[in-house]
């Protein structure tokens, strides 16, 4: 058994944002981060490896620099890492980004009772689209928005958290899962992790090792093979305040009438 | 002379950055306020591998090298002295004795302890009238039959009330002054060791002190550190390694302290503009920073010394002296920017300051280190 987890290096949002003069996200002057979706999805991989000493392999798609976020997952406990890089499959939309990843898992090798985990969304581009297109094109069921996970034999248990409830769902080995923040704590590094991170397997696919697979074609990877094109980037304007009411009595009720009223809301 | 950290070196400030920032930082106020012993911290430290981190990997730590045990304690400091301050005497007190003097069974048996064990360390020199001067220990052990028997007591005892495994210093033989005095490794289960008054100190509140007391004490001869008479030098030795870690918490209360007054002078609005905008706020942050810089390469330096086997008493000495005394006064002129509010509890610059005092005073004065450093001049 292994797990196979799909991370992406995202800008760190929580320090200053910038953006080119062409409205696009200046990635190179913002200091990154592993997609916080994504840690929760390597967390419950390393779960799963604490129950069962199954290997968890991480995958990212991005510049050579993304192999130190890949040491990171490996000093939190992952086994193995995989940099997808390569000039072609720059400027790739979700849609080609999930074909070459998908290609990357190919490569790998989903055996019978494999998981592919995904974060549900990164949150540079929050489309949540990536994940359940690799699902779709590796042909495996998928469970999107995972709050708990638990695996006997061939039949993983998922709790689905959505926003009116919970769904339960029971899926076979091999599937795709995309996991939420409620789903874990990720875990820190560890010492021990550090030290030995950098003795444990990277490897690089680039396009010479991805070109044969069927899903890899020119016109469906890269800027050129990506439907969606960003005409800009904009940082929406501030909103006011807003008013706040406090209390459930006739008059407060009222007065918040007369405000939505006054706004023509009601 | 390479001034980069290695990979390593990187991701261990990762890592402990992260984790101070989201365990350490939001509960560093409340230790304060309530003196509470921080458990928990410490026992996610021991589960991440900082506690203990420098021990050899086969007695069950990561080997880490010395500049990575100080970046660990440097940033923890950062946020919360106390923590930094329970773990550098952990690994440096008690792990680094027995790393350096222990036989393969003490070895075997008490690093595992101090590491995937999770039991706490200490160190057991002071006695009321044995300070600077530690020749005048009075603690005493005798041998009889299997064991010796220790009596006396120790007190500042860090880490004192939580600790289960002491280094613990006693004359086997007062008519040879300092070659009379052994170490040896002490559990609290011995029978006749007592735990005596918890200090109320000034600042460091979270960071557990004691006095411990010694009562015809039973050791097991086995747990002799070292060869008998050879404990002054296990102290001193061990004390200039120490040196480094306190180093490093002066430089993490530096370093917390000033951005904690950067964050604040920017935002704090007086006659008409941010206080950052002021020449005086300026100047008072450069030097604040040349100092931090300066101190970073001392504490830094001695730490790589000591990794590559080399003479690090000097270094260690004065990394210790220059990083406690600019973490005393960064502390206070931090808070001096922050004007009144700097003075009340509702701001960290009053504990940050009470913190930093300490560090001029604990493992060896700052008139100790300037005995240590011009002993290599003189």
């Amino acid at each position: 058994m292994k797990i196979i987890v799909c991370v992406k290096q995202v800008p760190d949002t929580s320090g200053k944002v910038a953006v080119n003069p062409d409205g696009t996200l200046d990635r190179a002057s913002m200091q990154t981060i592993t997609n916080p979706d994504d840690l929760n999805a390597v967390e419950a991989a390393l779960k799963l490896k604490d129950e069962t000493g199954c290997k968890v392999i991480v995958v990212t798609m991005g510049p050579p620099p993304a192999a130190g976020m890949l040491r990171e997952l490996m000093a939190r406990g992952a086994d193995e890492g995989i940099l997808v890089s390569a000039r072609e499959f720059g400027g790739s939309d979700t849609y080609a980004t999930s074909q070459i990843l998908a290609a990357a898992v190919n490569r790998i090798g989903v055996e019978s009772d494999d998981i592919v985990m995904c974060g549900r969304q990164a949150i540079d581009g929050d489309t949540a689209q990536v994940g359940p297109q690799i699902a779709e094109k590796l042909h495996l069921p998928q469970v999107t928005y995972a709050a708990d996970i638990q695996k006997t034999g061939d039949t993983v248990t998922v709790k689905r958290m959505l926003e009116d409830g919970y769904m339960t769902i029971k899926v076979k080995t091999p599937c795709l899962l995309t996991c939420i923040k409620e789903l874990n704590a990720p875990r820190y590094m560890s010492v021990g992790g550090i030290f030995e991170a950098y003795g444990k397997p990277l490897a690089t696919y680039d396009y010479e090792t991805l070109k044969d697979d069927p899903l890899i074609d020119p016109s469906t990877i890269g800027l050129k093979g990506s439907p969606t094109n960003i005409l800009t980037s904009f940082t929406p304007p501030l909103k006011g305040a807003g008013v706040m009411l406090e209390g459930a009595d006739k008059e407060t009720c009222e007065k918040l009438a007369g405000l939505l009223s006054a706004k023509h809301i009601i | 002379m390479d001034f980069e950290l290695t990979r390593e070196q990187e991701l261990i400030r990762r890592m402990t950055r992260e984790f101070t920032e989201n365990e350490v930082k939001p509960i560093a106020a409340e230790t304060d306020r309530t003196c509470a012993y921080p458990r928990e911290t410490i026992d996610q430290l021991f589960r991440y591998g900082i506690m203990g981190m420098s021990v050899p990997q086969e007695y069950g730590g990561a080997g880490a090298d010395d500049l990575s045990s100080a970046i660990a304690i440097e940033e923890l400091s950062k946020a919360c002295a106390s923590t930094g301050d329970i773990v550098a005497t952990h690994n440096g007190l008690c792990c680094g004795p027995i790393i350096q003097n222990g036989t393969e069974e003490q070895k075997q048996k008490y690093l595992r302890m101090l590491t995937t064990g999770g039991k706490l360390g200490a160190f057991c020199l002071t006695e009321p009238d044995a300070g600077s001067d530690a020749s005048k220990c009075t603690t005493v052990a005798k041998p009889e039959g299997d064991h010796y028997v220790l009596n006396g007591s120790k007190i500042f005892i860090t880490n004192g009330y939580a600790a289960e495994v002491f280094v613990v210093f006693a004359m086997t033989d007062p008519s040879q002054g300092t070659r009379g005095i052994s170490a040896f490794i002490v559990e609290n289960t011995f029978p006749g060791f007592s735990v005596g008054k918890h200090e109320e100190k000034m600042g460091l509140h979270g960071s557990p002190t004691a006095e411990i007391v010694f009562t015809d004490c039973i050791v097991p001869r086995e747990n002799l550190l070292g060869k008998e008479g050879k404990g002054f030098k296990i102290a001193m030795q061990t004390l200039d390694g120490g040196r480094i870690g306190i180093a490093a918490q002066g430089l993490g209360l530096a370093e917390g302290a000033m951005e904690e007054a950067v964050a604040y002078t920017k935002g704090r609005v007086q006659f008409g503009r941010p206080i950052a905008k002021f020449q005086n706020t300026q100047f008072l942050f450069a030097d604040m920073a040349v100092s931090i810089e300066a101190g970073r390469l001392l504490t830094y330096q001695a730490a790589i010394r000591k990794t590559k086997g080399q003479s690090f008493t000097k270094e260690a000495a004065m990394a210790k002296l220059f990083t406690s005394e600019a973490a005393m006064q960064i502390t206070t002129k931090s808070l001096q920017m922050f004007g009144g509010y700097g003075y009340t509890k509702d701001f960290p610059m009053e504990r940050m300051m009470r913190d930093a005092k300490i560090t001029e005073i604990y493992e060896g004065t700052s008139e100790i280190q300037r005995v240590v450093i011009s002993n290599h001049i003189l």
